[in-house]
Order: structure tokens, then sequence, then C-alpha cells
């Protein structure tokens, strides 16, 4: 575990309300219900400060919604299973760390909001995990939604937000996921007592999962999430999520104490109440092929390029990376100056694009790449096969300038701010002269000092980059 | 007693958008304007119907998602608040309402003779859902007449659009016979939009009417040939076309709703009167009538 993540623990539950209800109709759902309290003790003795509820039961359309209601109060009835009874709930809500994280996953290129309104209706999961493993409201809670249409770097990216706002307001917490395993109910009612997994190749995928749980790969199990999907999962949604939310939000790795309470089948479906602790051992990063994602840069539209062609003018554009947050709000972890932002490209490493500190502004060597498609302006300098390729050094160095502008603007500087620039060309006697010429175009007035350096190469096939001090906005330039 | 029947059907989409601009004393949000088209469609179905003296609106709605069976509201009267999931921001509305329920068990029976599963829902606690809702309101906001509540049945997610249409047209024939068994003159409301491809992002105003359109151009032409089908009165075509126009379109006619309703009507061979056609946030959306012939049809 990363000595900052501010989980100390994690949970995964079913959220069907059999164990809360009528857990005495059939023994394996008054084990679950057994589990649930087993695991309560857990919650409650782990050091955490808000139990935060990611719930698959709680779909959304318009970016990610977190619940902010301080004191959310209802008489719930579940749409399905009404005739169990009702559920009266009184919650408490951590609605400072619901705006954090709202904030959070603005400032990652999400859109979200929080819904503070009475009445608004918490999904029968969110009901059941609370009720459940936090009975007396111990602990406040803070709710967050699943976008139907999200996939993996979305969800990713949202379950990070909700780490941010936690190290920005110092609070530990507890992941709870809401999800069953296998989600096959049944078409028909049952006798309780029969309930059964739906399938053998359900019951079977689930031990599997049960067995890497158990290890504490939590890793792996995000990284088969598509898999499961397939296998074992009714396609309601685009994918299988909780586990990409619950790993982004732990620490991407398997580095945990995995305790498995018990397993049960859940009117056709897979139920396991289990738990996840940091631990310093684990076994180890396996083969893990996809990548890790920092800030939602939008859907890649393959099939709706058109339309998002034209959303700089009259049409909203599907997903939006430009953060409307000012831009203090805008980084993940203001409070210790760092700029990061969607409208530039992904930094290649565990950098932040700027870091301001005192009167000064540093930002992290900023190359060409177009943010979103990495596309780089004037081409590549080198295939994929590492042949070296023909470019214009003119529109790459246009593009870096560009790039230094947008980070700048988003740490609330400009570039009429730079007073020095370090800059770092691949091929000096080939490009200096069509760099120097467009630098002259925008630096000249400005008159920042500059160092330039050959080098042999840089992360990405590209032929030039920028190092960058700058003055913050509220620093007069008279300081300088 | 003489025999009931189905009065008119109709395709009564609900999103909460336009309810919040009609600015009921019902609903919180105020807003300022926004999506006449459909409005204006809907208070000319509204004329429409009212000339056909119904006693009963009949609703099938995809937003109370039964994963097992078709359930039916079973208590007589329901006073709540119905907060939207997806845009709390825009509908948060304090509802009363008549049930109809003799009726809704006779369907809920005769579904079930046919084989299909069912289940009345008698808990007083329930919140009756937003798709429900603002149907009915757009389509009779006096809210004088009693309605009978049927959920979704969401054999689309588990099976396919077919296994679907065939429970969706026989839970319709089942609505036909219970109709017609009770003596009432009954309008259908088939609660669902066509394409179903929503925007993820919303405008800071929502009513802002610049950043309407419909999602894609793809979606657009599914909606357009549906509708075509319909003007032309080829309802067998609809129900033929249903698996790909809703696997095309991301189509909430998945829900089961506008089968339900064709099937009910026994496949319309005339045309519906489409009062309107227009998007919410980036949806695309119809508002049709069909009356039968013998009801007074416009065509």
């Amino acid at each position: 575990m990363s000595a900052s993540n501010p989980f100390v623990k994690g949970l995964v539950v079913p959220g069907i309300p059999h164990p809360l209800l009528a857990p005495e109709q059939n023994e394996g759902w008054q084990r679950l219900r057994n589990a649930f309290e087993a695991a309560r003790e857990e919650v409650h003795s782990c050091g955490a400060d808000v139990m935060v509820i990611y719930s698959t039961m709680w779909p959304s359309v318009v970016g990610h919604q977190v619940q902010a209601h301080p004191e959310p109060e209802w008489v719930h009835v579940d749409e399905l299973f009404h005739e169990l009874g009702s559920i009266p709930y009184r919650f408490r809500v951590d609605a400072e760390l619901a705006h954090g994280w709202v904030r959070a996953a603005k400032g990652r290129g999400l859109h979200a909001r929080p819904v503070a309104y009475h009445g608004f209706p918490i999904d029968t999961g969110s009901v059941v995990a609370t009720k459940l493993l936090n009975p007396d409201n111990a602990l406040p809670i803070t709710i967050g939604s699943s976008n139907v249409y999200a996939d993996r770097a979305e969800t990713v990216v949202f379950a990070k937000s909700v780490t941010d706002a936690l190290i920005a307001q110092g609070k530990k917490a507890v992941a709870v996921v809401v999800s069953t395993l296998s989600n096959r109910l049944f078409t028909d009612w049952i006798d309780p007592a029969t309930d059964h997994v739906h399938s053998p190749k359900d019951d079977e995928w689930n031990r599997k999962l049960l067995e890497f749980f158990a290890a504490g790969r939590l890793e792996d199990v995000a990284q088969l999430s598509r898999q499961i999907h397939r296998q074992i999962r009714i396609g309601k949604v685009v994918n299988f999520k909780p586990m990409w939310w619950m790993s982004a939000a732990m620490g991407q790795h398997n580095r945990y104490d995995g305790k498995v309470y018990d397993y049960a089948p859940l009117y056709g479906t897979g139920a396991a109440v289990l738990s996840l602790t940091p631990s310093g051992e684990g076994v180890g990063d396996k083969e893990f092929d996809e990548d890790d994602v920092e800030f939602f840069t939008g859907d890649r539209n393959v099939l709706d390029g058109p339309v998002a062609q034209e959303s700089s003018s009259a049409l909203p554009a599907p997903k939006v990376a430009t953060p409307s947050v000012a831009p203090s709000e805008q980084s993940p972890a203001s409070s210790s100056g760092v700029t990061n932002t969607a409208k530039a490209p992904a930094p290649v490493g565990a950098y932040p694009h700027a870091r301001r500190v005192g009167d000064l502004l540093y930002l992290s060597g900023v190359g060409p790449r177009q943010p979103g498609t990495n596309a780089i302006p004037g081409g590549p300098v080198r295939d994929a096969d590492g042949n070296p390729r023909d470019y214009d050094i003119e529109a790459q160095t246009r593009a870096v300038i560009e790039n230094v502008r947008l980070i700048l603007e988003a740490a609330g500087s400009s570039l009429d701010r730079v007073i020095d620039i370090t800059s770092f060309l691949v091929d000096m006697d080939r490009d200096f002269a069509g760099y120097n010429a467009v630098y002259k175009e925008v630096f000249e007035p400005i008159q920042a000092t500059r160092t330039t350096l050959a080098i042999t190469a840089l992360p990405t096939p590209i032929a030039v980059e920028f190092k960058v001090l700058a003055l913050p906005g509220d620093v007069p330039l008279t300081k300088a | 007693m003489s025999a009931g029947s189905i009065v008119a059907g109709c395709l009564a989409p609900h999103p909460p958008h336009l309810v919040y601009a009609e600015n009921p004393p019902q609903n919180e949000p105020r807003a300022e304007c926004g999506w006449e088209e459909l409005r204006w469609g809907y208070e000319r179905m509204r004329k429409r119907l009212a000339a056909l003296n119904a006693d009963v609106l009949v609703v099938l709605s995809p937003h109370w998602q039964t994963y097992i069976g078709t359930h039916f509201l079973g208590v007589p009267r329901f006073d709540s608040k119905s907060v939207d999931p997806i845009f709390p921001n825009l509908f948060r509305y304090k509802y009363g309402l008549d049930v109809d329920v003799p009726l809704a068990e006779a369907i809920c029976a005769r579904a079930k003779e046919r084989g299909l599963v069912t289940q009345m829902m008698r808990n007083p606690d329930f919140r009756v859902d937003y798709g429900t809702i603002v149907s009915c309101h757009m389509t009779r906001p006096e809210w004088d007449i009693p309605i009978v509540g049927i959920s979704s049945c969401r054999s689309t997610a588990w099976y396919s659009v077919e296994v679907m249409q065939e429970q969706a047209l026989a839970l319709g024939q089942a609505t036909r016979e219970a109709i017609e068994a009770s003596g009432k003159r009954a309008v259908l409301l088939a609660s669902n939009s066509l394409s179903h491809r929503h925007f993820v992002t919303e405008s800071e105003v929502p009513e802002d009417m610049t950043h309407e359109h419909i999602y894609n151009h793809s979606q657009y032409l599914w909606d357009m040939r549906l509708l075509d089908h319909v003007r032309a009165g080829r309802g067998q075509a609809i129900i033929d076309e249903m698996p790909e126009f809703t696997v095309q379109s991301v189509s909430e006619t998945d829900a089961g709703a506008l089968t339900w309703m064709l099937g009910a009507m026994g496949v319309p061979d005339y045309p519906g009167e489409v009062h309107a056609y227009g998007t919410v946030i980036g949806t695309g959306n119809a508002v049709v009538s069909w009356v039968p012939p013998e009801e007074g049809a416009s065509s």
C-alpha cells in the first residue's frame, strides 16, 4: 500500500435485500447476514473516519453523482422484492467529502455533481449495505454512482477522485463496493429453500474470484473485469466496473490481506461478503496489461467522429475534458500546490503538470503531444518499429508552446509570466533553426531567459521539449 | 355491462424535462422554457384524448424495472414524492394518484394464465417510478382518472429483444382481454422514448435549447424509419423490426412498452397520429396516439 493511500479497508458486499429483510428464509441468506455482521466489526475497528460506497445499483447517466445530503431519510421499498417489506432509514452523510469528491472528479476531467435533495432515491444496495454494516451511523457515509456508459478509464478516474478528496481532507476510509459476483437472478419466483447459484459455470467463476480475493489479488481481479462481464454478468451496462473502482481507489496492486467471510446464492446470483486490508506482502504485480489512467480525456467517439468534431460549436461534446472549476480546484491535491489539467497531454510518469512552491511555478517537461489522442503535430521522429521518420520541427515547437500555455493557465498563470526556459532537442543540427524561429514569434516580447540543450532521446517519439519556470498569477511581475 | 375497450394507445415518453418545463405546482424546480415541440405535441394529444372519455390510464414504464416477471401496482392510493435519480435537479414531484386495483388484478391474472410470471405490488410504502409519473402527468395533468401501473420485465437484458417481444405481446393480449371484460374505456400509455443515447453532460441551464439535438444522425435515421411505419399504419413492420431498431438505436423500446401497447391493440394496421417528435438530452422522443377506427381515427 502506498503510504499516502487513505483507504484502510475495502469490502465487497451484495445489495440484494434478503440478508437484511429475510435471512431466516434460507440458510445461505442467514450466513450472509452473519457475514455482514462480522464484517461490521472490521469496519468499526479499522480506524476509518468514513465509509465510501460505490454501488452498482445506483446508475447515473449525466456523469457521476455523489450523495451529499447530510441526513437523507426515507422509507425505502425495493422495486423487485417489495413483498419483503419496507426499509426505513436515516443516514449520516459526510457532505464535505461528497463535495470534495465532486471537485476532484471535475479536476480530473469528469462531469460530476453532488445530489442533496430530500427524497432522493438512494438505491437498495446502498441502503442494505449501510443498514447492515453501519446500523447505528457510527461512521458517516458517502455514496458514488455507477455511470451506465462509463468504461474503465472513467471508472478508474472517478475512484482516484475520492482518494484525492480523502487525502485533501486528511481522512481515512473504508471502501464498500456493492455488487454480487455473478448477477444472474432467477426469472421466476423460487422456494427460498431451493436457492442456488444460477449455473455451475457461474458458481465456478465465483469460486475462482474468491480464490483471488482470498489471496489479496485485487488488481488481478480488476484486470479480469472484462472477462468477468462476459462470463457471469447479465449485460445491463457496458462493463463490470466495481473492481476497477475499488482497485483504483485503494491501490492498483495485489498486496492485500484478503478475507472471504462467506459466499452463498442469493436468488440465483453469487453473493459474497469479503474484505481486503492493505498489506506489505502479497503476490506482487503480475501480468497487468491495461494502462493506468490519471485523467479522463473523453470518449474516443469511434462511432461518432463527426459529432465530436463539431463539438466546439453548437454541439455539446459527449464527455467534456474541460474542468469548469477554478484553477485552484483543478488539482487533485491542490493543498500541495500541484496542478494537473485534462487540457494538456497526460504525463508519462508519476509527476504533475506543474507545482507551485512559494512565488514560483515549476512545470514538468512539456512536449508536443495532443491531449486525449497523444498525436504528435508534425509527426513522430520514428515509427513504431524504431525507424527514423521525417517530421516538422516547427509544428512540434508550436504544439509545445500551446501545451505550455494550457498548463500555465490551468495553474493560474500565463505565457507572459514565463521567466526561464530550458529547451531539449534530439537533433540540434537539423532542428535548431526551425525551433528557434517559432520560439521567437512567441517569446521575443516576453524576454524569458533560455538554455537549449541537445540530448539523445526523449521518452516519446518527439523532437523537442521545454522545461519552464514561471511566476504564478498572483505574484506581481515586478517581484521578478 | 357493455364491453370495455381500448380507446387509444399512446407513445408517451417520460423525460422529466417536459414536466420541469411545464412548471406544474407539484414540481419543486422552476424552468424558463424548453422542449416546446414535445410539450405542445402532448398538448395536442391531450385534446385528442379528451373526447374519448377514458375511465382509466394503463401505463407500462421502463423505470419500474423488475427482473422477475411483470408487476402491477396493487394499492388503491399513493401519495408521495418522486425524485428522478438521473435528473434530480429537474424533477422533484409530489404526486397523489389513484390506482384501478381491480383492473390491475384482472390483467395480472390473465397474464399469468398466458404463462407469464406476474406479481401484484401491495406495499403501501412503495414509491411509484418517475416514468409512470411523467407520462401520466403529461397525458392527464388533472390526475382525475385512475391508473394501472405495470412494470417493465427486463427480459431484453436477460435474454433478447425477441424474448421480450414474445412476453410483451402476450402481456398486451392479456391487457386487452381484461379491459374488455371490465367494461371500461382505457387509454394505454407506452412510456418510452425511441432512440435512447444520452449526452453525458448537461448545460448549466438545462433548458438552454442551443444544446439540444439528436445524439447522432444514425439515431435520427432509425427514429424516422420507425415513425414512417407509424404514419403509414404498418404496425407489424414495427414489431418485425423492433429487434434491430432496439439494438441499433440503443432504444428504450427494450423495456417492452411499445410492443405491449401495439400487441394490446391488435397490432394496428391504421396510422398513428404523430403529435410531435423532438429530442431530450440527445434521445429521440415521439408523442403518438393510435385511435381505433371505431373510436374515430383521424385518418
